[in-house]
């Protein structure tokens, strides 16, 4: 169960609409099942009362509707973040990619999504319905008329279990309370992976990488991916919007986009959340960061809005390539 | 019998400033490197996008070299330093797929280290050699 309820961010939300404050709200809006929640810009108290949804499966990240949305209008939109949503916010502005004065941050308490995909391995496809019932889910077949019960816990998702910080890194107002930054356990996956033999490395990442079809949902979900212009677009660059054909374009276009962000890269699990081929993507990003903490020291993007990236900075006495590599696998 | 010798093909991006004038100053002193290595003139090291490495390999390369000025003499004053932070991280994310850390090197050449260019060819060329053909990032698509 989350901290705060759907009834009470509704009720602020109204509030912030009649004041004038902000003139539409960025929120999640349920779909067909209740696990598919969309994000979507609310107008009215009418449509929240009908639309909107906080619970268990609001993963979405709205940071980079932003840039977008503020485009729009001069008035205000408030926006709803959860911790992780809000290095993200941090990072865009960073990155000078949207107005904050035309934003109207409002931080929500997070105790962790579920993942749609465990709870199918448990009940099955056929989902009907799912209601939150305190700390258990009561998930609702087509094969039967009782609901199966699964502890939340047991279906966190992965970025949830690894948790890098309930505190919000910026807001304006908070819902449901603020957290702590987390001691996370973010890396042990990567140092695992590391300490693979190089063959079994390679045989990994095949397995992993070899499912993709290149669909791009990581690339547009991602809040660091702002490019107007983006090398997978360009019909030139020879690795264009297309399935890949064979291991070197997977790899050309996972290597690639890991590399775009990183040192900008928040960690905030979007791509791995989106990824429909179940790909851990968030397993190249985290390298990246890593390797950047162990190299260039500790660094966490979006924590500070106005930090220097580290791969836009440099020390004279920075690691030489060929003792970087193999410094951390073992 | 016939040995069928296995010559890799090499590509070396080399800075304009410093490591294309030392290849130049190796080929004045009549020093040896293999033919294999294919230089590719770039205007400062930091002009190496890492999908200029890959692409190489892509297009058959068996080992990939990116040559500049030493840290603190670049012509532009800081590109190498950006160059090192970018290398350094894509390489062991290369390595971290499964894909030989060996094949793919920075090296820091002064426009006066002409001998040092020729050995660090001669070197490298060895290593590719030992290592094989490339396999886990080649396109045989791009294949003759
Ligand atoms: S979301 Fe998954 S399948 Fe789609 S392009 Fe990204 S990695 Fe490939
Ligand atoms: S790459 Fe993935 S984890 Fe990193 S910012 Fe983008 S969506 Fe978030
Ligand atoms: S000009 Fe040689 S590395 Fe920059």
């Amino acid at each position: 169960m989350q901290k705060i309820s759907r009834f009470d961010i509704i009720n602020r939300l109204k509030d912030l609409l009649a004041d004038g404050n902000v003139d539409r709200v960025l929120g999640w809006k349920k779909g067909e099942f209740r696990y598919d929640v969309t994000p979507h810009v609310f107008t009215s108290a009418q449509e929240l009362e009908a639309d909107f949804v906080w619970g268990d499966f609001c993963g979405a990240n709205f940071s980079k509707y932003l840039i977008k949305e503020t485009a729009k209008s001069d008035k205000k939109v408030a926006v709803l973040l959860k911790p992780c949503d809000t290095y993200s916010f941090n990072q865009l502005l960073t990155e000078h990619r949207f107005d904050r004065e035309k934003v109207y941050a409002v931080g929500v308490a997070c105790d962790g999504m579920a993942d749609i995909f465990k709870i199918k391995k448990i009940t099955g496809d056929g989902i009907s319905d799912i209601k939150e019932n305190g700390e258990d889910l009561d998930v609702y077949t087509i094969y039967d008329e009782k609901p199966v019960k699964i502890k939340k816990t047991d279906v966190l998702s992965e970025r949830c279990l690894s948790c890098k910080s309930k505190k919000h890194a910026a807001y304006d107002e908070l819902l449901g309370g603020d957290g702590d930054v987390l001691d996370s356990n973010r890396f042990d996956e990567v140092a695992k992976i590391e300490a693979m033999t190089e063959e079994e490395r390679y045989a990994f990442w095949q397995g992993e990488l070899s499912r993709c079809i290149r669909c791009n949902a990581c690339r547009d979900v991602c809040p660091a991916c702002t490019c107007e212009k983006c090398v997978f677009d360009n019909p030139n660059s020879g690795m264009e919007n297309k399935s890949p054909a064979n291991e070197f374009e997977e790899k050309l276009f996972h290597i690639i986009r890991a590399f775009h962000v990183a040192g900008r890269c928040t960690d905030c699990g979007e791509c791995s959340r989106v990824c429909p081929q179940r790909i851990p993507l968030h397993l190249l990003n985290r390298k990246f960061i890593k390797d950047i903490n162990a190299f260039y020291g500790e660094y966490q993007a979006g924590e500070v809005v106005g930090s220097r990236a580290p791969l836009v900075d440099f020390d004279k006495e920075d690691v030489e390539p060929k003792n970087a590599v193999g410094k951390e696998d073992k | 019998m016939q040995v069928n010798e296995y010559k890799p093909l090499i590509v070396a991006f080399c800075c304009n400033w410093c490591s294309y004038a030392g290849a130049d100053l190796a080929g004045n002193n009549r020093l040896n490197y293999p033919a294999d290595v294919k230089i590719i003139r770039v205007p400062c090291s930091c002009r190496v996008n890492p999908a200029f490495v890959l692409r190489a390999y892509q297009r058959g390369a068996d080992g990939v070299l990116i040559c500049g000025c030493h840290p603190g003499d670049c012509h532009y004053t800081t590109g190498n330093y950006y160059t090192r932070r970018r290398m350094a991280l894509l390489f062991s994310m290369l390595s971290y797929l499964g894909i030989e850390k060996e094949r793919t090197r920075v090296e820091w050449i002064s426009a006066a280290e002409g001998a040092k260019f020729a050995a660090t060819m001669n070197e490298f060329v060895k290593t590719v050699t030992d290592l094989g053909k490339n396999r886990r990032l080649e396109d045989l698509r791009c294949k003759k």
